[in-house]
């Protein structure tokens, strides 16, 4: 696995590099003694470290997953309606029973995600095979109609800055200990594409060929479905949605290695989390000490690099 | 024997097949005839289990299609669709290599890796294998997909068009491939285009005309200028060469 090897080989460093910057110093010289900076690392920056790391690597499983579903390579949780759908769960617990505690909110911003991305599925399901840029429209679409009721919803209630931070600028500036263990969750709901890897593959192949292997699609679909709204929901509850990743990486991943999705989850996974990880510390420089939401950085680059996508491989979706 | 009982089949209100009742023969191999529109692929659909039954009854074997596991079944036949468009990126091997998941659900033996280069080196793909599947040519692509089922290792083996893009070589190589398998016990059922092929080849041919079975028996009773100017609606001839009928569609 020279690739992984390859990514896990910048994802240290980087990590390393993650802990150090900050706006409190941290120098090398009082490593170990100074009880100050021992608080800093495992309240704040250890924490936000495996924060960013685990949103990476499960949004860009989320990603995958979702493109096999579809069998398009153009989309993502967060361009077709899932993590609107999210927010707007996320809005109804937050205006009927505030005071909920984080896994109801969890569980309910999980539902209103899976309820979307049905809906995604059942909408897209008419569209001509043929047509591959129709799928992503609809997607997009579907999103600006859902997030169109978000804000407007948002706006009735006074909560517009609560939704800004969930559905534009996921950032990681918030996070301390106590408040990103959620994630974990997410990373294992991405952890279970790992073991239907070979499921999701074939599903990949078309309804048909997947049954004449003996697999219910459904089936498949479901678990999916399962897969990207549990990790987008909780991206969402934790540290909100982060741009592109699940569109640019598990296409790059592709363009080299391929669908076969048991040899690059493991790819997908480590490239996800380098690049938020690469992006949230140069968030963290540009003006120092203060911060830039990695999420703005990740639409500058992310856009880049789609566009780069899009010209690259015109001919298969 | 594949048993089919009092199948009927509709698209919207579009009736494709309209109440048909046959036997398929075990060790055989059977080709699906007729002009477009006549309900082959959706026939040979329904007896794959890609499509839900509408009415009537479908039983392999002894098994009802409707009750038998999926899994299961996929272990019974393989059945090789018309529609495998290209969406997914995998590899020569990958793909044919997916042919054995019925049998190890994800965790290949050595068998099953023998059995994956078999169905490679059966179809010339050894040196193709680790190609992704877009960059080949839809010939080449059309043969990985065969190697696909053949690695299924099914009794049956169900195939729509295998010939759909082949040179002539190669539909004639896949053609005597079919028999040879029929030889070492396996079934095949197989929609063919170009008539001669099933003449030269099947043992059983059945013919569809507007969703019904307009005849059904070996080659000889079947591919007479009779039978099939009915069926096709124009006129042609047929002649024989080496005792197998030879259809001359074409002049």
């Amino acid at each position: 696995m020279r690739p992984t090897l390859t990514l896990l080989g910048l994802l240290v460093p980087l990590s390393v590099a993650s802990l150090l910057i900050g706006a409190a110093g941290i120098g090398f010289a009082s490593f170990g003694s100074d009880p100050h900076m021992a608080l800093i690392m495992s309240v704040s920056r250890l924490p936000r470290t495996l924060a960013v790391i685990l949103t990476g690597a499960a949004l860009a499983i989320a990603g995958v997953v979702m493109q096999q579903m579809v069998r398009n390579r153009f989309v993502e949780p967060g361009t077709t309606g899932t993590a609107e759908s999210a927010a707007l769960g996320l809005l109804a617990v937050t205006i009927v029973a505030p005071a909920s505690p984080i896994w109801v909110k969890m569980v309910v911003a999980s539902l209103a995600a899976m309820a979307g991305t049905a809906l995604f599925l059942r909408l897209i399901r008419r569209l001509p095979a043929r047509e591959v840029l129709l799928v992503p429209v609809v997607g997009l679409i579907l999103s600006g109609v859902l997030g169109a009721i978000v804000t407007f919803v948002g706006w009735q209630t006074d909560l517009l800055q609560l939704i800004s931070i969930w559905l534009m600028t996921g950032e990681f500036s918030g996070v301390i200990a106590g408040r990103y263990e959620l994630l974990w969750f997410a990373a294992g709901a991405a952890a279970l594409a790992w073991f239907a890897a070979d499921r999701f593959s074939i599903l990949g192949l078309g309804r048909e060929t997947t049954t004449s292997l003996g697999l219910n699609p459904d089936a498949v679909m479901r678990l999916g479905l399962v897969v990207v709204s549990v990790v987008t929901a909780l991206v969402i509850v934790t540290v909100g949605m982060i741009p592109f990743v699940g569109l640019v990486v598990p296409n790059i991943v592709a363009r080299r290695l391929g669908d076969n999705l048991r040899a690059t989850l493991p790819v997908t996974a480590a490239g996800g989390a380098t690049l938020v990880l690469a992006c949230d510390i140069v968030g963290r420089l540009v003006r120092f000490p203060y911060e830039v939401p990695v999420g703005t950085i990740l639409g500058v680059i992310g856009s880049g690099l789609f566009l780069w996508l899009l010209y690259r491989e015109p001919a298969h979706g | 024997m594949i048993c089919v009982k009092n199948l009927s089949h509709s698209i919207g209100k579009t009736s494709v097949l309209q109440d048909i009742s046959l036997e398929i023969p075990k060790g055989k191999v059977t080709a699906l005839v007729g002009p477009n529109g006549a309900g082959k692929s959706t026939l040979l659909s329904l007896i794959g289990r890609l499509m839900p039954l509408q009415t009537g009854r479908i039983s392999i074997d002894g098994s009802d299609i409707a009750q038998t596991p999926t899994r299961e079944l996929a272990r019974r036949m393989a059945i090789l669709s018309q529609t495998n468009s290209l969406g997914s990126r995998l590899r020569v091997r990958e793909l044919v290599g997916f042919g054995r998941w019925p049998h190890h659900q994800g965790r290949p033996t050595h068998e099953d890796e023998q059995l994956v280069m078999q169905a490679l080196d059966a179809l010339d793909l050894t040196a193709l294998g680790n190609r992704f599947l877009e960059e080949l040519s839809g010939g080449q692509r059309q043969r990985a997909f065969i190697a696909m089922a053949l690695a299924q290792g099914a009794d049956w083996l169900l195939l729509d068009e295998p010939l759909a893009a082949l040179d002539m070589a190669f539909a004639r190589r896949i053609m005597a491939q079919l028999v040879a398998l029929r030889e070492a016990g396996r079934s095949i059922v197989v929609v063919v285009h170009d008539i001669n092929h099933a003449a030269a080849w099947a043992d059983h041919v059945i013919a569809l005309k507007e969703g019904r079975i307009a005849a059904e028996g070996p080659p000889e009773t079947v591919c007479t200028s009779q039978v099939l100017g009915d069926i096709f609606d124009m006129e042609l001839r047929v002649t024989q060469i080496e005792g197998k009928p030879l259809v001359l569609h074409h002049l």
